[in-house]
């Protein structure tokens, strides 16, 4: 277990450090400058911008240099906010889109694993035809419609909650449900599937002819067991989800990470494109890491090869 | 063994039957893998009415801009906002354009790059996973890590840093969604080759002297199509997604031409006064994504009835 772990864990310092090295090639690689913008720009004012971020050194050392302060943590600095970090950004930006990438999550595999359930138990009824259309419609219409919608719907012409902002709970709900409906899509037929996967296999004939009550066969025996897909997708799901949604947190107009990095590549504000894709994958590859450690624990048949 | 026995088998001990032609001649006519879905297929109604809806989808992208009277860049200060009418079907946006022309524009805009993307997406992907699966061992360790590494980081933020390096444009995006998203097929082409690879039939075949190539094209090759097709019908959909995602944020195709993605934005904006403006892109958007996931679904089905729930 112990060697398995240490395993994983080179493995994802190994692709962390690919990740960083690629991003900091792309963003070298881009034609044109970020003093690009700044028409009026005088020649010394330039070249001291440039030495004060590096600009001016050989690429390698750049690297070195990247590489360096991400090791203490650092992220660099961005060219727009003048005078404000990469860290500050994420230090600001980062609650507030995990807290609303980790509750739409929670909607969305509470409501998707509940419905899958429902969905494989009354099969051909009308509650399974109900997750199918709800699942197909989840994935076909696209997250900016829903958000868009939900809008106009429920603040616009309802005004049960406000049109957008952050910091309130009534701010809070549209969006979460926004992100969290394609979720429960997702999740939803993926459970009913593995449900019925799962209730097909012999060791639930052997509980019904037991004389196990229906609860206690779905609960006890099929659900533990149908779950683990779900376990499996729901560590990407999550890391992928609470470093911020572009499309979500540009609707609603919420201050988190998804909003920061459309804007820095609108503003092509390079060093924060970097330095904010540095942080995602730290964060998917942390999280994957503990995906698998979880799943390891939970599921012992996994074979720690 | 050559040395005769007391109980040899002589042929007076057996009897010759009349040929029975009723029992060596098929009962129904021959049937090939490929007629056979087709044959399951076309009982689906629900995936055929999703095939007619996009074959509908398509030929209006071709056809509608030339026979609209309308073009879908020119701007007319006196019919600005206009709601859905028998002169302006879907109505016209902020400057004046008509809504209905820009739609078609938009389907061969978002219908072209996804095609493209996709395309390019299975062609790398199968050269990748089949090269993968059929070396196997070290390569196939080393491949592998690659798409794992690539999966990381998600496929949208990818084609955003793509993007931000090359620019935004048309060719831009198809390039960003074509490089970034062909992780799933060479997977699913590594494990099929994997799996046929230590098949009986195929070990049949190489045991009866079949070359590599009759190997490729003869089992490999069917094999693999069914499963490379399904997939394709959920790729496209979602390189329509991302293109639509992309232009929505702002990061996509130029003005004055149009996709969904970008008619998607623009009606956004005007939500709170011109709802309309918003709901015909996203209609047309929702229609064929649903069709193709529709049709994947049915596909599914027919190429492998044993998978259907």
């Amino acid at each position: 277990m112990a060697r398995y772990f240490v395993k994983r864990l080179l493995m994802a310092i190994l692709t962390l450090w690919l990740i960083l090295t690629a991003t900091f090639i792309m963003m070298k690689s881009i034609p044109g400058d970020p003093f690009a913008n700044e028409k009026m720009i005088l020649p010394e004012i330039r070249a001291n911008m440039e030495a004060k971020y590096g600009l001016d050194k050989p690429l390698f050392e750049q690297y070195i240099t990247y590489m360096n302060n991400l090791l203490h943590g650092d992220f660099g600095i961005s060219f727009k906010y003048k005078g404000r970090s990469v860290n500050e950004i994420i230090a600001t930006g980062f609650p507030v889109s995990a807290a609303l990438g980790l509750s739409a999550c929670a909607v969305g595999l509470a409501l998707g694993i509940i419905f899958g359930i429902l969905a494989a138990v009354k099969r051909g009824k009308w509650p399974d035809y109900l997750v199918i259309i709800i699942s197909i419609l989840g994935v076909s219409v696209p997250a900016f419609v829903f958000g868009s919608l939900f809008q106009y719907v429920f603040a616009v012409k309802l005004k049960w909650f406000p049109v957008a902002g952050w910091g309130t709970f009534a701010a809070f709900v549209l969006p979460t449900l926004a992100l969290g409906l394609r979720m429960i899509a997702y999740i939803a037929r993926m459970m009913r599937t593995s449900m019925l996967d799962v209730m097909s296999q012999d060791y639930i004939k052997t509980a019904k002819a037991k004389g196990l009550s229906g609860m206690s066969i779905i609960w006890k025996h099929a659900f533990r067991n149908a779950v683990m897909p779900i376990i499996t997708v729901s560590g990407s799901m999550i890391a992928s989800t609470m470093v911020g949604s572009f499309v979500m947190e540009n609707i609603f107009n919420i201050p988190g990470m998804g909003k920061y990095l459309v804007n820095a590549v609108k503003d092509s504000d390079y060093t924060m494109i970097m330095g904010m894709t540095a942080f995602y994958a730290i964060i998917m590859i942390v999280t994957m890491l503990l995906v698998d450690v979880v799943y390891m624990l939970v599921d012992p048949r996994v074979k720690m090869d | 063994m050559t040395k005769k026995t007391e109980h040899e088998i002589t042929r007076q001990m057996f009897e010759q039957l009349p040929v029975d032609t009723a029992a060596t001649t098929s009962q129904r006519p021959s049937t090939t893998f490929w007629k056979d879905a087709w044959r399951r297929l076309k009982k689906n109604h629900v995936a055929m009415a999703s095939v007619a809806v996009l074959l509908l989808i398509t030929l209006m992208a071709i056809f509608a801009p030339m026979l609209s009277p309308y073009d879908y860049a020119t701007q007319d200060i006196f019919a600005v906002n206009k709601g859905p009418s028998a002169e302006h079907w879907f109505g016209t946006d902020t400057l004046g354009r008509d809504i209905f022309t820009r739609c078609w524009i938009g389907a061969r805009v978002s219908l072209t790059i996804a095609l493209v993307a996709t395309i390019i997406n299975v062609l790398i992907g199968i050269l990748y996973g089949g090269v993968s699966g059929y070396f196997g061992g070290k390569v196939d360790l080393i491949m592998m890590r690659g798409v794992e590494i690539i999966y990381t980081i998600p496929d949208l933020l990818w084609v955003i840093l793509l993007m931000v390096i090359m620019g935004s444009g048309l060719n831009t995006i198809i390039i960003a969604i074509a490089i970034t998203g062909w992780g799933s097929m060479a997977r699913l082409v590594r494990g099929q080759i994997l799996q046929m690879k230590s098949s009986e039939y195929v070990m049949a075949s190489q045991t009866l002297g079949g070359r590599f190539s009759h190997i490729i094209a003869k089992h490999m090759i069917p094999n693999i199509m069914g499963p490379i097709i399904i997939d394709l019908t959920f790729s496209i959909p979602s390189a329509i997604f991302t293109e639509a995602t992309l232009s929505y944020l702002g990061m996509g195709i130029p003005v004055p031409l149009a996709s969904w993605g970008t008619l998607a934005n623009d009606g956004a904006k005007m939500l709170q006064l011109y709802p309309y403006q918003l709901f015909f892109p996203a209609l047309l958007i929702s229609l064929t994504m649903l069709s193709f996931n529709l049709l994947g679904d049915g596909l599914r089905d027919a190429f492998d009835p044993k998978l259907r729930h």
